[in-house]
């Protein structure tokens, strides 16, 4: 099972968080920056395979950023790989061409995508259409205008 | 930072024109997310950029609490600020917000309020209650997104007190109509499980509905919960064996949608998912393995394109291969593939082929010897990791001939290294393999320094406790011992001498310690100039408090004559007055021995030997004492678990539903600590604990039934057994197997001619690689070799043998081991049963194919889908029922037959010999009957029955060793078994060798029986109950099922519990009663039931700990029987 996803930049700046095994904040940001010194200390054309503490970290950056994962000890690396390409694979479907500025501007659409792959730490669903079918079904009920005034709604 | 901004425009075009294509989210340079994330790019400070997030937080504060923000307003505002907290700022006026949104606002809405739920509040936050309620209107929802999202957020976080709330209506959507509704159920059910396994038990059947779903994707996500379960409990799902295999058939050759392809290969996800299931099926178990076999070696053909995915599912393939039962068939062609890994110019692939040999390099040793130069190679990997991967696996293979090359590189490795965890893992590598192969005392004492210098002060605190000890115990040697002691001695005192300032604490304290106990050996050594440079220690300014106190210690121990008495008191009076009060009492204690020389003498005696301490460790000496402060009105103690319940139970809020289909665990204490049974009951049928609470305890049951160990650390190789881990720590001449039934030497390749270079390489290899060949199999197979080991710890007592054990975390006892080592069975039996294996006896291929029909049943198929109810929990007796016919043949010797015994079951068999055994019950012990049939054509010799167990104590009844077994005879062993731990099955293992036709051969078995064989009535009056009871520490709460048919049900139940489990029903009173029993040795457990509206509230205690839990799972599964 995956315990974290990371995604961020080579200056080292966060872009996307998502927890799969409940920390405090505190652990959450000492693994964030652990991650970070380790991965973009990493000179290029070096094994995409760390480890961290009983964790085993995969790793692949693609164009400026970095995609880092945290998988349980028995958990294959190469899979695990082939998991953060096929998010890739999703995000450029989803932006088309997708870069850095996507994702940064966009990066609740990236969260969206990523509940509609994996789920509590595994992969929800394989098929790269299915992903993008379901998210195409959502953003058709973007154009709707809403004008709901926040308040008016009976509290609760 | 210039950088992005250069990034930014160059974009820039290219994310304009996106706006105009479909799916795509549009870029909103206008709006204020837009605003603030272009404001916060061109900054250049940390100090700008935190004044202007505090601004937009400030402003963000006031428009969500403005009375006209609009729902579309609020959604963007919440965008911002989860972009807020994600750079690092805390938002936490917006977390009640983000509950609101998803609970009011529309679908979209909806969305951006759960995703900021998920990501501000963690599990335990007090805010997330408020969202059950959300979370419960949207699983009924009729509008199937909403369904979605309330099915991420449940699984993504979700008060594990709240299960209960929501999991009728997840467990509902199991029978959706619609795929992505049941697989994200099946999913959040997983879930649930990983968090709260108890809480899920009773919709097993349903899992087994979404395992034979016709939507390949619901049964992908079914496999999740399966593997956990199966891991936590893989004898009660080998039914599934054969399901598994045929559904793995199904993928390997494509019959999945082509939806599920990636980059054509067949649903790679789900494909590794069953081999990882599988291996964990076919792991010490033949017959389930033999049905893998075909399947297995599919997958490795089919997987041919040069692809990651491909690699990945061949590694999982190899690592199944080499964990399940061999078949010498597979593991060629699997260590065929750890070849092509390693060798591979792809790094990844190398470090993986360097990850399965370490794995298999127990099982195999020759194949590190095909790679050793590889292995060469990748010790001077320009990348790290590939460096320390390879420095593991060179680990494995450290034998006492290896030893000095493996530690200088490992050593040479550790000055490189900056990353602390690695650091600390592979110091204690280096002290265990020191320890454990040491050449020479100068070598051992130097690298132990190397160790001390490196580790720091992060060093794993057993270390230098464990080095101290084998200085003090010593090894067999007298003499030997002194040298190593005036060794270290004599390195200190130079090490002292020189450079201080560097030397971490804990190696200061070895230090002070060594010289404080042995410094007088050295006899030409002044005591006082040891002083000195022990006083020069205390003025250091980074010395701490507690290494100052070791050193006082030793200069207690030391001060004798007048120079070093006068030191003695200039240090007394700088630390009389400390503010620590260990050290000030060290500081007086010095200056009184110092003074009193007569004292002094008395108290420390050099005694050279070491003779065991006396250690009153029930503290009766201050019995005196605590009457008093009992009679004087002082509480009475409690132990520190009792408290802890306690504070918990005043402060926590109930958060248990009152109405539960299912049975709550009851915790293990109550609020008013040890009291009667029958005050008991009142305060028992109120407090219903969180289930939250019984898991803390680390009981066996719960263990049985699944509770994840998060965050836990397990690598391939700790799936050993047990026993293969004893040997492995305990004959250290042999890390290396034997290979086959007699390895070849010839396999080390050593080309002839080889350029300059190279030759170097060359001679590495030789000196790494040595012993791992036929030499260590010599080895085995005869006497070990004395001089192997040097320093070796004697064996005193079996309490100092169990402390030698104690570091290879290992925790099997000292008999065990050095059964092991005095009979030198060698490691392998794997390996030589596989050559043995190979035609089966006749019936047992029969058996197989009858196994099989019953397997065949429970396979998926469309038709089936709906009612495939097999009963998931099969008892280990209906499991062993199968095999029993075979033996019928078999008999009990007479003056057995007449007593209560478990019918004869195989244990395995071969050409020559088939092993099958039971076990009678006797009154005060179990007897363990084994039986041998030579079924060959000629006799059997030199027969040597090895049985041990972890958890029992096993002893031969006679005494005789194993006469021949004459061909077509049979002989029976008998083992008198008592149990030195409680489980709730206990196993035995056991490995026979014999000779026949003057041809060595060995087989392994094992034989498991549950705790209930043990259980005998123990026959107490009411009144000797009572006082048992209160003297009775361990205890654990559960309620049961009542049985319901009969009249009275407490009477019926009471006496379905003695008729099954042998209990004694002390009394019944009302809806209470007391029951009885004990363990064949006399350990007694005591039962007190409560009958409480339909259920039972059952109370154990016992003074053995582990007892209460394991003998209350025996009751559910009576009582779930019925």
């Amino acid at each position: 099972m995956m315990r974290f996803l990371l995604l961020f930049s080579r200056q080292g700046k966060l872009r996307l968080q998502k927890w799969f095994t409940p920390l405090t904040d505190r652990e959450k940001k000492k693994v964030i920056r652990d991650m970070m010194m380790m991965v973009l200390a990493r000179p290029p054309r070096t094994c995409n395979f760390l480890q961290w503490r009983d964790l085993k970290i995969v790793y692949k950056r693609y164009a400026s950023l970095y995609f880092c994962t945290g998988l349980e000890d028995q958990d294959n690396e190469l899979l695990a790989l082939e998991v953060l390409h096929r998010y890739v694979e999703l995000l450029d479907k989803y932006f088309g061409n997708v870069c850095e500025l996507d994702i940064i501007f966009n990066f609740e659409k990236a969260y969206f995508i990523l509940d509609e792959f994996l789920m509590g730490g595994e992969i929800l669903e394989t098929s790269r259409m299915a992903v993008a079918g379901s998210l195409e079904e959502a953003d058709t009920l973007q154009e709707v205008k809403d004008q709901t005034v926040y308040y008016s709604v009976p509290q609760y | 930072m210039s950088d992005v901004v250069e990034k930014t425009l160059t974009a820039l075009p290219s994310l304009l024109s996106l706006d105009s294509q479909p799916g795509s989210a549009k870029l909103s340079s206008s709006s204020k997310l837009g605003a603030l994330i272009r404001g916060i790019t061109e900054l250049t400070s940390k100090h700008e950029e935190e004044k202007l997030v505090q601004h937009e937080l400030a402003s963000l504060k006031d428009q969500v609490s403005s009375p006209n923000i609009s729902m579309r307003q609020m959604k963007e505002a919440m965008v911002r600020a989860i972009y807020c907290e994600m750079l690092g700022y805390e938002a936490s006026f917006s977390y009640i917000h983000a509950i609101k949104l998803a609970q009011q606002g529309s679908i979209l809405d909806k969305r951006v309020g759960y995703l900021a739920v998920c990501l501000f509040l963690n599990e335990n936050h007090e805010l997330l209650l408020l969202l059950v309620n959300t979370v419960l209107k949207d699983l009924q929802s009729t509008n199937l997104i909403e369904v979605c999202m309330a099915l991420t957020v449940v699984s993504q976080m979700f008060p594990k007190d709240m299960i209960p709330a929501i999991l009728p209506l997840v467990e509902e959507k199991l029978n959706h109509s619609k795929e992505i509704i049941r697989r994200k159920a099946v999913l959040a059910l997983y879930k649930f499980y990983l968090i709260a396994p108890n809480q899920v038990q009773h919709i097993h059947n349903k899992f087994r509905k979404a395992l034979c779903d016709k939507d390949p994707g619901v049964m992908f996500a079914s496999l999740h919960i399966y593997l956990q379960m199966i891991k936590d409990n893989p004898e009660g799902y080998k039914d599934l064996t054969a399901s598994f295999v045929t559904i793995l058939k199904q993928v390997v050759s494509g019959k999945l949608p082509m939806d599920f392809n990636y980059h054509s290969v067949p649903a790679p996800w789900l494909q590794i998912q069953l081999l990882r299931i599988l291996s964990i099926l076919g792991k010490n178990d033949q017959m389930s393995s033999e049905i893998m076999y075909d399947v297995l070696d599919e997958s490795l053909k089919r997987a041919e394109i040069n692809h990651n995915i491909t690699y990945a599912i061949l590694y999982e393939c190899v690592k199944c291969i080499y964990t399940i039962y061999p078949n010498s068939d597979l593991l060629e062609k699997a260590a065929k593939c750890i070849g092509n890994f390693v060798i591979s110019s792809k790094i990844n692939l190398k470090y993986l082929g360097l990850k399965a040999l370490t794995f298999v390099i127990q099982q195999d040793p020759k194949l590190a010897l095909q790679h050793q130069m590889t292995i060469i190679e990748c010790l001077d990997h320009p990348d790290i990791i590939i460096k320390r991967e390879t420095l593991e696996l060179l680990f494995r293979i450290t034998n006492a001939q290896n030893v000095t090359v493996i530690v200088e590189k490992m050593l040479e490795f550790l000055h490189q290294s900056k990353d602390d965890h690695s650091t600390i893992d592979l110091v204690g590598k280096v002290a265990e393999i020191a320890e454990k192969y040491a050449p020479e005392n100068k070598w051992f004492i130097e690298t132990m320094n190397t160790v001390f210098s490196l580790g720091g002060d992060m060093i794993q605190p057993d270390i230098p406790n464990s080095f101290l000890k084998l200085l003090s115990e010593g090894f067999d040697s007298e003499e030997e011992n002194q040298k190593l002691r005036l060794f270290a001695v004599d390195s200190y005192i130079s090490l002292l001498e020189g450079e201080i300032k560097k030397l971490p604490q804990r190696f200061l304290q070895v230090i002070s310690w060594v010289l404080g106990e042995y410094s007088h050996l050295r006899t030409d050594l002044d005591s006082a100039r040891v002083i000195t440079l022990l006083a020069k220690l205390l003025d250091m300014k980074q010395m701490s408090g507690e290494t100052k106190t070791w050193v006082l210690m030793a200069m207690t121990k030391l001060c004798s004559g007048e120079s070093s008495i006068s030191i003695a008191q200039s240090v007394c009076d700088d630390y009389s007055s400390s503010m620590d009060t260990v050290l000030r009492q060290r500081a007086h204690e010095l200056q009184l021995l110092s003074q009193d020389s007569a004292l002094r003498g008395q108290l420390l005696t050099l005694h050279s030997g070491s003779e065991p301490l006396e250690v009153d460790s029930s503290l009766s000496f201050l019995d005196a004492f605590v009457s008093e402060a009992l009679a004087a009105g002082a509480a009475p103690y409690k132990p520190p678990h009792q408290r802890q319940e306690e504070l918990a139970q005043e402060k926590a809020l109930s958060l248990e539903p009152y109405e539960l289909s299912l049975p709550i665990n009851m915790s293990s204490s109550s609020l008013t600590g040890r009291q009667s049974p029958t005050l008991m009951s009142v305060s028992s049928g109120l407090s219903g604990d969180s289930t939250e609470l019984s898991l803390k305890g680390n009981t066996t049951i719960l263990k049985l039934e699944g509770v994840k160990r998060v965050w836990g650390k397990e690598g391939y190789l700790s799936r050993k057994d047990p026993l293969e881990e004893v040997i492995q720590v305990e004959n250290p001449s042999s890390p290396s197997q034997p290979t086959g039934t007699g390895g070849t030497p010839s396999d080390t390749p050593t080309p002839s001619a080889t350029p300059e270079p190279e030759h170097g390489k060359q001679q590495l290899a030789s000196s790494l690689f040595i012993g791992l060949g036929s030499q260590t199999s010599v080895f085995l197979m005869g006497k070990s070799d004395p001089t192997a080991q040097r320093i070796r710890r004697k064996v005193k007592t079996p309490n100092s043998s169990m402390a030698v054990t104690e570091r290879g975390s290992v925790s099997s006892t000292s008999s065990a081991v050095d059964n092991l080592l005095c009979n030198n069975i060698p490691e392998s039996a794997n390996m030589v049963q596989e050559v043995t294996y190979e035609t089966p006896p006749p019936y047992k291929t029969e058996l197989d194919a009858r196994l099989n029909e019953d397997l065949i049943d429970s396979t998926p198929s469309p038709v089936q889908s709906n009612g495939v109810e097999t009963t998931s929990d099969k008892t280990e007796s209906e499991i062993t029922d199968k095999p029993r016919d075979e033996c019928s043949s078999i008999s009990l010797p007479a003056k057995l037959s007449g007593l209560p015994h478990s019918e004869v079951t195989s244990l395995c068999s071969n050409q020559t010999v088939e092993l099958s055994a039971c076990h009678v019950e006797k009154h005060d012990y179990v007897l363990l009957v084994i039986f041998i049939s030579n079924s060959s054509d000629s006799d059997m010799e030199n027969i040597h029955l090895q049985v041990i167990s972890e958890q029992l104590e096993v002893s031969l009844l006679c005494e005789s060793p194993l006469q021949d077994i004459a061909k077509h005879s049979m002989a029976v062993c008998q083992y008198l078994l008592n149990v030195r731990r409680p489980v709730v099955h206990f196993e035995v293992v056991g490995m026979l060798s014999y000779q026949t036709s003057s041809e060595n051969q060995e087989v392994e078995f094992s034989y498991k029986l549950p705790l209930t064989s043990f259980v005998r009535p123990l026959e107490v009056s009411t009144e000797q109950y009572g006082t048992m009871w209160l003297a009775f520490s361990n205890d654990t709460k559960q309620n049961l099922a009542l049985v319901t048919d009969g009249q009275d049900p407490l009477t019926d139940t009471l006496d379905l519990l003695k008729k099954k489990l042998g209990l004694h029903v002390v009394e019944i009173i009302g809806v209470e009663g007391i029951v009885a029993c004990r363990l064949v040795q006399d350990q007694p457990c005591l039962l007190h039931c409560r009958v409480h509206g339909r259920t039972l509230a059952v109370w154990l205690r016992s003074p053995i700990p582990e007892l209460p839990d394991c003998l209350l799972y025996h009751c559910q599964r009576v009582l779930e029987e019925t």
